[in-house]
């Protein structure tokens, strides 16, 4: 095609079997206007490197598969341009604080076995009622009040953008403190408590320092810096006991 | 399942990698010249409570040229301080919504600057003049 021109990209390569440590290995790839970061990866999978492995999956934003560094930022490849870079390097990570299986693949397991499940991401009902006697309602009010931290699609990039999380991996972190405030936000959950254990601790919003990185990297606007230091307040009122007396249904 | 061989990448240097976190570092660095600045307010409190010549002997040692030079220094500091305070004063702020809507971001920022601007003019007419 008439428009297509060749970028660079240095991409971190790592074969547990082989290597002590990650090296770059730049490869030239011809793109187009529409050519997104992951599909430059695709094309050196499928013309000039088999051998690179990387997670993918939807292409649209929606799965959180495809998150890596691209030039020291986390990103969704597939909903970056190479265009963007041209006529610079693109250079591609695995995404920053998780240990790296191979090549681009991180290890997720921290988040999805311990940090996701931690904080119960499901609404805790005060009581459960038959089927027959309908759904939950809700006011478009109290829907509003937790959609945004709903939007979460675990793509794991406010953790690569958290250096709290890679100076202590303890850290429960900004999306799963943000999926417990948006089940604590739902006017249907009752898991307050439950949950307050993991809240309150260290490493639940105390771990943040309000770097704020996590907020601007996320590609759905979940905000998870705002959820977490809301609550900081809510943290407090708890511990000198007057959220109870505040909040006696127990939201948020 | 077999324990599969991984490789993490060190923390060292982490701030200085992204501009975002050298802001950062400037940040909260800039709150050790404020804690420094209400030190020796603090001082002065206590020197008051000393007598008339203890106080004045606190207000001559700030004219000496090294309390001036770390007076403007704190200044230029606190005052960026106080301007990234209210840049994330947006996330620790309540849920704020105005009609069902939430409030922008930009609008809790500037609020609180022109807040400040303004109680620091009020301040200083009243210091310097009343």
């Amino acid at each position: 095609m008439a428009d297509t021109r060749t970028i660079e990209i240095e991409v971190l390569r790592y074969n547990p079997e082989k290597d002590t440590e990650p090296h770059f290995q730049t490869f030239k790839v011809p793109f187009t206007h529409d050519t997104s970061v992951l599909q430059g990866l695709q094309y050196i999978k499928d013309h000039l490197d088999g051998s690179l492995t990387f997670r993918w999956s939807c292409r649209m934003a929606i799965c959180g598969s495809c998150g890596k560094m691209v030039n020291g930022r986390p990103e969704l490849s597939c909903h970056t341009f190479l265009r963007d870079y041209y006529p610079g390097k693109v250079r591609i990570e695995p995404l920053n604080h998780f240990p790296i299986v191979r090549d681009l693949v991180i290890d997720q397991t921290d988040f999805f076995n311990n940090k996701l499940p931690s904080v119960k991401p499901y609404v805790v009902s005060k009581e459960s009622k038959p089927l027959s006697a309908g759904t939950f309602l809700q006011t478009p009010k109290q829907f509003h009040s937790y959609y945004q931290y709903s939007q979460c699609i675990n793509c794991l990039l406010c953790y690569a953008a958290c250096p709290q999380y890679g100076l202590k991996p303890g850290f429960t972190g900004p999306a799963a403190l943000a999926l417990m405030h948006r089940y604590n936000a739902d006017s249907r959950d009752r898991g307050w408590e439950e949950r307050a254990e993991i809240l309150n601790a260290e490493d639940g919003v105390w771990g943040c320092t309000l770097v704020g990185y996590c907020s601007e990297v996320c590609p759905k606007h979940v905000d998870p810096a705002h959820a977490i230091n809301q609550n900081k307040v809510n943290s407090t009122m708890d511990y000198f006991g007057v959220r109870k007396l505040l909040m006696p249904k127990g939201g948020a | 399942m077999a324990k599969v061989k991984t490789y993490v990448r060190p923390m060292q240097g982490w701030w200085r990698r992204n501009p975002y976190f050298v802001r950062y570092m400037i940040r909260e660095g800039s709150s050790v010249l404020l804690a420094i600045y209400s030190i020796i307010l603090l001082v002065g409190l206590f020197r008051l409570t000393q007598g008339e010549a203890a106080w004045e002997a606190w207000r001559t040692a700030l004219t000496s040229p090294i309390s001036l030079l770390f007076h403007w220094l704190a200044l230029l500091t606190v005052s960026y301080h106080a301007y990234t305070w209210w840049l994330v004063a947006p996330k620790t702020a309540p849920d704020l919504r105005i009609a069902g809507r939430p409030l922008p971001e930009c609008a809790i920022t500037a609020g609180g600057l022109l807040g400040t601007v303004g109680a620091s003019v009020v301040i200083y007419v009243i210091v310097r003049w009343m």
